[in-house]
């Protein structure tokens, strides 16, 4: 495999040597000197079009891990705003002879467009409201860890689907794994095609949908979503789908809640909630190093 | 030119030939038409004799719909090019719409297309007006003015009007004129964002879906102001199967109304847009089998009267983009009528059916002289070599716009040759390198 541009393609087998893979190398973290020679001598570009903070610095962590020299890439200091079409800035950064692109996009495909175009092994950082691979496995690895298997599980998905790369991802991960996936949120904002679509079932309401589920994964409600038509307020929005203590109560009393960051307390998760013993949101944020130096390891220094 | 065309099958619906025959071209126009069992009459030898046995002889086809890009985007195309690419089609007669830069919504664009068309084209061309001053929907351009300057019908193409009072208002102006209105339908608020169809695929990609009912809402309501206005109302590139049964029950109803539809929404869906292939972005975008079906059964049935291109010529930098930003459209010109064939080919219906929707039915909507072989018409004539096959090439089309789904694709049925304007040009051997402009 040259890239990864997104779960929908990859089988369920790539997806367990992956999450296998990061295992051995989430041993590797705990060690006092985290740092393996593994990529030494390759050079990755992190080209971030879309701001990110997050998703950056832990590509950016795992990558130094990996022993890779680093160039980091993203817009407000790239000739993007002077104009440069997308192709010509890849031809541009390829030329500096790169082994990896980590791509962050606004608009759907456009890892895919970049990988058609380049020789350097393409990773999706996520790309407009498509996909987010790298955050779906760490979401399964870290289910595992709590959970010990993914099979049968009932998950829950809370907020906003259509337009969540990370709900996507995740969607196509935990249904290959064996999950059993419930879509929860404003009707608005979950795409009809997902109705009936085994094994994924849509709720609109919080009540209904979290009986006895497994995993609460929350997802970031983005503000300028308010007043499109959407939903009508952020209030009326945490009264009716934000988590909170008494909904948790709705699931297994083992349930674990998740988030993939940045959290908008009290607009759809209250703190209480987000610091409780149930959350294991730091958790993904330290299992998404050891994914993305497995990912890293598994399209390049595989064979090394 | 004096020339013979012999023993070729005339198919000229205007006139309800389907037969083999020969046609007598004398300065460039058609002087007799000789339909066996009848035989020709010796003739002067000074005539240059085509022999086109085994070939179809059809009226020059007429584009009711494209997009020259002049003036102002001579990049993507250019008079010059866009016509010799719509002689390469078949094409005798090409009608362009407005959206160019600055907007033909006046006289002057509507006369400097004109001139330029009379000293670079090598077709015949129309301009279609503005129905709007900047095709801003807001106020009515100078439909009159535009009309007497040679503009034979008026949209906004690419924007819908969206003001139904505005609407409304142009359909009755334009009576005075007798000339259509040519609507894009399609609800902008209501498709705000979308690159492709709503639905399983837009799904799968995380492309932004425009739902059918984007169109279909608006040819209604389009359809409600022609009850109300009397007006002549013909509704552009048709791409849904509720499009399809709306202008049917419009029709049955007696309503003026006629409408088009374009190869790519017969031949494609949305599929063909795997893989964020901006080539097969366009506007509206392709839909669904269940569409594609209803429109073939609408061209059966009548309900659909004319196959336009939509030829919308862009530039390789432009489609290699990211989807999102990459603009609509397919370079159509050269590819319309072999797609078109493939209905004749499969038995959805005859060729005679055809040549009207390719060139019959567009002149008499546009109430244009063109699309008949008529004695003492200027001879504007392609021939057709229906069983040849040939691969698409968009590196050879003449087209400056390389954009199209069909690259790669082999098609049955080719044009041998095009008579324009005095002129005969031959395309024997489509492998070859196109002639370049």
């Amino acid at each position: 495999m040259k890239d990864l541009l997104g779960i929908r393609e990859l089988k369920k087998e790539e997806i367990e040597e992956i999450l296998k893979t990061a295992s051995a190398f989430k041993d590797v973290l705990r060690r006092d000197i985290k740092k393996v020679p593994t990529l030494r001598g390759k050079t990755v570009v992190n080209l971030f079009f879309e701001p990110s903070t997050r998703t950056r610095t832990s590509f950016e962590l795992a990558e130094k891990r990996m022993s890779m020299d680093v160039l980091n890439f993203s817009v407000p200091a790239s000739s993007v705003v002077k104009g440069e079409s997308l192709l010509d800035t890849i031809k541009t950064i390829e030329s500096y002879e790169i082994d990896f692109m980590v791509i962050r996009h606004s608009s759907s495909g456009v890892p895919n467009l970049i990988a058609a175009h380049t020789k350097a092994s393409v990773i999706n950082a996520g790309d407009g409201i498509n996909e987010h691979p790298t955050q779906a496995l760490l979401d399964a690895f870290t289910i595992i860890e709590k959970k010990e298997r993914i099979e049968g599980l009932e998950i829950a998905i809370v907020g906003d689907i259509l337009h969540s790369r990370v709900a996507r991802s995740n969607i196509y991960c935990l249904t290959k794994l064996g999950a059993r996936i419930r879509l929860i949120g404003p009707p608005t904002l979950i795409p009809a095609e997902f109705i009936s679509h085994e094994p994924v079932k849509v709720f609109y309401r919080m009540e209904e949908g979290l009986k006895d589920v497994d995993v609460i994964m929350m997802l970031r409600l983005q503000m300028e979503r308010q007043g499109k038509g959407f939903f009508p307020t952020v209030g009326e929005y945490f009264k009716i789908w934000g988590l909170t203590k008494e909904r948790l109560g709705l699931a297994r009393p083992d349930a674990i809640v998740m988030h993939p960051g940045p959290m908008n307390r009290g607009i759809e998760i209250a703190s209480d909630v987000a610091d409780g013993p149930q959350s294991v949101i730091l958790d993904q944020v330290t299992n998404g190093i050891a994914i993305r130096m497995a990912v890293m390891y598994l399209l390049k220094g595989g064979e090394a | 030119m004096n020339l013979i065309i012999k023993n070729g099958h005339i198919v000229d619906p205007s006139h309800e030939i389907d037969s083999q025959g020969d046609i007598v071209i004398e300065n460039g126009k058609i002087k007799e038409l000789v339909l066996r069992p009848s035989t020709l009459s010796p003739q002067p030898s000074a005539f240059k004799i085509i022999d086109a046995t085994g070939l179809y002889v059809l009226p020059g086809l007429v584009d009711m719909h494209c997009h020259l890009r002049e003036p102002g985007f001579s990049h993507k195309e250019t008079i010059r090019t866009g016509t010799r690419a719509g002689l390469r089609g078949g094409f005798t007669t090409l009608c362009c719409m407005p959206n160019t830069e600055p907007v033909n919504d006046n006289e002057t664009v509507t006369e400097f297309i004109l001139r330029k068309a009379y000293a670079e084209g090598a077709c015949y061309v129309y301009p279609v007006g503005a129905i709007t001053k900047g095709q801003r929907g807001e106020e009515l351009a100078e439909m009159g003015k535009m009309y007497a300057a040679g503009c034979i019908a008026f949209s906004d193409d690419g924007r819908p009007v969206m003001n139904s009072l505005i609407m409304r208002r142009a359909l009755e102006y334009s009576k005075a004129f007798h000339v259509p209105i040519i609507s894009h339908a399609e609800d902008i608020n209501l498709s705000e964002g979308g690159v492709m169809n709503e639905g399983a695929v837009s799904l799968r990609l995380g492309l932004r879906g425009i739902p059918k009912e984007a169109e279909e809402i608006m040819i209604a309501r389009d359809i409600m102001l022609a009850r109300l206005t009397g007006g002549r109302l013909h509704i552009a590139h048709v791409s849904t199967k509720g499009s399809v049964e709306l202008i049917r029950r419009a029709k049955q109803e007696g309503i003026n109304i006629t409408a088009e539809t374009c190869p790519h929404y017969f031949t494609l869906t949305e599929e063909a847009v795997d893989n964020y292939n901006t080539n097969a972005k366009v506007n509206p975008p392709l839909r669904t089998e269940r569409d594609l079906e209803a429109i073939i059964e609408g061209l059966k049935d009548s309900t659909i009267d004319v196959i336009a291109t939509d030829h919308a010529p862009h530039h390789r930098d432009e489609k290699l983009q990211e989807f999102d930003r990459a603009p609509s459209g397919i370079s159509g010109l050269e590819t319309c009528l072999s797609l078109s064939l493939r209905l004749v080919h499969e038995g959805y219906f005859t060729m005679k059916d055809l040549v009207s929707k390719l060139s019959f039915n567009p002149a008499r909507i546009l109430g244009i002289s063109k699309g008949t072989l008529k004695q003492g018409m200027p001879a504007d004539i392609v021939i057709v070599d229906i069983n040849k096959e040939f691969k698409v090439k968009p590196e050879e089309f003449i087209s400056l716009g390389k954009n199209t789904p069909f690259d790669g694709w082999t098609l049955k049925g080719m044009v041998v040759m095009t008579i324009c304007k005095g002129e005969l040009h031959e395309y024997g051997n489509r492998e070859k390198q196109a002639p370049q402009y």
